[in-house]
């Protein structure tokens, strides 16, 4: 043997050996989470992080947990997702409705990762989805809005006219009409979930065209913020926001993935995993209320919590009808409820709501 | 709300959302007037801002804030300058990579930081004068930073049409290598105005995280140094247009939020798009006058200084 080879055998030497190191070393199983925020926004992406860190503390060493954030919806959420598929991660959070395409198609070239997709639709073999069905606690906190405003407008920062935003637009005005005929809603679209000056803004439009009291279903506190400072009311979204409106925030509204995040954590270390679709709401503990504001009179917080627990046991559904669509035409009929499928699907106003919903 | 009533918060939320263009601008034209192109103002910007956010947050001392995220856009502008101005890189591809270098920096010393809410800038309140029913609140009441961007822009403007440093500047921004041979250090005093700029952008950046959205978030400009550089064009290098620019980009976002709230029935993504329609839409106009352009830009902006022996 000439000495040229000795080169390509240290190569394969190397190789080999990191082979096995490198299949000693994965004893323990990988799941990734793609966030489209930072972890640090204390709203949406804040939850799915401690739903994270609450498998890390279920499964301890036998699971390792990694993320990356701030991955933009498109071409670069598709790299992140593949490089993970390819780094050897068993399970994929991706949690954005913009990560769906991108999902589905690493999942086609990787057949044995599975992946969760939260907010979408679309599912595979290996891709399931779930969601939470923000819209109950969006009623809920309708019927207090409904009670409290006093300029009879309330506000809405909406973020892109998709199904689940326009449900919980929906839901909240049926539940605020329910309470105050009178109530409009205004909304205003910032296309974007996270741009805190962008959101502020709207919040300042909406206030300035009459709103009292302000939701959301934007990322960032910056609307809180903004309601504080001019002295009306505000809605937390995904998060207790208290820390930046101690005095405008109601309640907020709170995603809670631990339960969800875990169980299917378990489901693949035990290899029962099975692409489904999840929409688990108040009774199950992926939709929470965080503390009522003081300042809410007792009769209204007493409603709020017949509301809720009314949802969490079946008794109240918040696309019950009889209630009309913006246009006029009947929404449901009395009796009736709206489905989930055309609720995945919904892309109307009801009455109430002013403006043109962008198609 | 009926009758003008609601047209002073429509002004105050207005002159909020320009200030940082301001700033941003004003310092950039200042550096471009001397010759030299910086694209870098968006990482100026947000290393301002988060320079300023953190010394905010850990000190409560705003003053020091304001200092220390001008410091941080002087700094990160110096480096710019090193690179082009002493080793001769290409202005145009330096200036991006500290736009992409100031996003990343930035958003790495604010990871801690991301989520704590910090107190807005306190606003001015003349007991009397504030009150005065319309122009008070918006003569009297704006924030520290607001009145300084007004003296800078008229500063600015003196010094460079009515003093001779200024005169001196704008030498060399229009032929260094004349300005050279007369012996001005053209090298020296575009370090300055490349710092002054950069200057300028921290603080522009700062009042985003101190006062129009008091927190700090990763690349919370959203673009905004982009649309200073275009500003700066749209008012051909005249630091009062400038303003003018700012303004209107500023008015036209507002006003278009206000009316999605008021429900005006024009699609929201089309409303989104017009400030920066309106932008291109003044920037086509006025570029298609090239001899104006010719009369009022610098005419070595970009160009490389080469000391002829």
């Amino acid at each position: 043997m000439s000495l040229k080879y000795i080169p390509t055998l240290l190569g394969a030497v190397a190789v080999a050996g990191s082979m096995l190191l490198g299949s000693a070393a994965s004893a323990e199983d990988k799941v990734g989470f793609v966030y489209v925020g930072p972890v640090g926004d204390h709203g949406w992406t804040y939850r799915h992080d401690l739903g994270r860190q609450a498998v890390q503390n279920a499964f301890g060493d036998k699971v390792k947990t990694t993320f990356v954030e701030s991955v933009k919806e498109g071409p670069d959420s598709e790299r992140v997702i593949r490089q993970m598929a390819a780094d050897g991660h068993k399970l994929i959070f991706t949690t954005s409705f913009g990560f769906m395409n991108p999902t589905l198609k690493v999942a086609k070239q990787f057949p044995g990762v599975k992946f969760e997709h939260a907010t979408g639709y679309k599912r595979t073999d290996n891709v399931g989805t779930y969601s939470a069905r923000f819209y109950e606690g969006r009623y809920v906190v309708g019927k207090i809005a409904g009670k409290m405003t006093k300029s009879n407008v309330i506000g809405y920062v909406g973020s892109f006219p998709i199904p689940e935003v326009v449900r919980g637009i929906n839901a909240m005005t049926l539940a605020a009409k329910s309470v105050n005929p009178d109530v409009t809603v205004k909304v205003a679209w910032v296309s974007t979930w996270y741009d805190p000056g962008k959101e502020g803004d709207a919040a300042k439009a909406l206030i300035d065209q009459g709103a009292d009291i302000i939701f959301q279903h934007t990322d960032s506190p910056a609307p809180l913020q903004v309601a504080e400072g001019r002295g009306v009311w505000a809605v937390g979204q995904a998060s207790d926001m208290t820390k930046f409106a101690p005095k405008a925030q109601l309640t907020a509204i709170i995603d809670d993935w631990d339960g969800y995040y875990v169980a299917r954590t378990k489901a693949v270390l035990d290899g029962s995993w099975k692409s489904d679709d999840t929409w688990g709401g108040l009774k199950s503990g992926m939709v929470a209320l965080a503390d009522y504001n003081s300042a809410i009179p007792a009769d209204v917080v007493k409603l709020a919590e017949e509301t809720r627990k009314g949802i969490e046991d079946g008794t109240i559904n918040p696309f019950a009808g009889p209630f009309n669509k913006q246009d006029g035409s009947v929404g449901a009929a009395a009796g009736s409820a709206l489905d989930d499928g055309t609720l995945l699907g919904m892309n109307w106003y009801v009455e109430g709501v002013e403006g043109q919903l962008p198609q | 709300m009926s009758g003008f009533e609601w047209i002073v918060p429509v002004i105050l939320t207005v002159i909020t959302a320009a200030t940082p263009l301001v700033f941003a601008g004003i310092g950039e034209l200042v550096t471009e007037k001397s010759g030299v192109l910086n694209l870098g103002v968006e990482g100026m910007m947000l290393m301002g801002a988060v320079a300023g956010f953190v010394t905010a947050t850990v000190t409560g001392n705003y003053f020091l804030a304001v200092l220390v995220a001008a410091f941080a856009g002087a700094v990160m502008a110096f480096l710019f300058g090193i690179l082009t101005l002493s080793l001769m890189a290409n202005q145009v591809a330096t200036g991006l990579a500290l736009t992409l270098f100031g996003v990343g920096l930035s958003a790495l010393m604010g990871q801690s930081f991301v989520g704590e809410p910090v107190d807005p800038l306190s606003k001015l309140n003349i007991a009397g004068l504030s009150d005065i029913p319309f122009v008070g609140p918006i003569l009297f009441g704006q924030d520290g930073l607001v009145y300084l961007s007004f003296v800078l822009v008229a500063g600015v403007s003196w010094f460079l049409y009515k003093t001779k440093a200024g005169l001196i500047l704008r030498a060399v921004g229009d032929s260094h290598d004349a300005a050279h041979s007369i012996g001005y250090s053209v090298i020296g005093i575009r370090y300055l105005a490349v710092m002054f700029g950069g200057a300028m952008s921290g603080i522009g950046g700062a009042y985003l995280s101190l006062a129009y959205t008091p927190m700090w978030a990763e690349n919370m400009t959203a673009g905004r140094g982009w649309i200073a550089l275009a500003l700066i064009v749209f008012a051909t290098w005249k630091p009062g247009l400038v303003m003018v620019g700012a303004y209107m980009f500023g008015g036209i976002t507002i006003l278009q939020l206000h009316a999605q709230a008021a429900g005006l029935s024009v699609p929201s993504q089309v409303l989104s798009m017009l400030p920066y329609l309106a932008t291109i839409i003044v920037l086509v106009m006025i570029s298609k006058d090239q001899s104006r352009i010719r009369k009022h830009a610098p005419a070595c902006i970009g160009k490389i200084f080469h000391p002829a022996a």
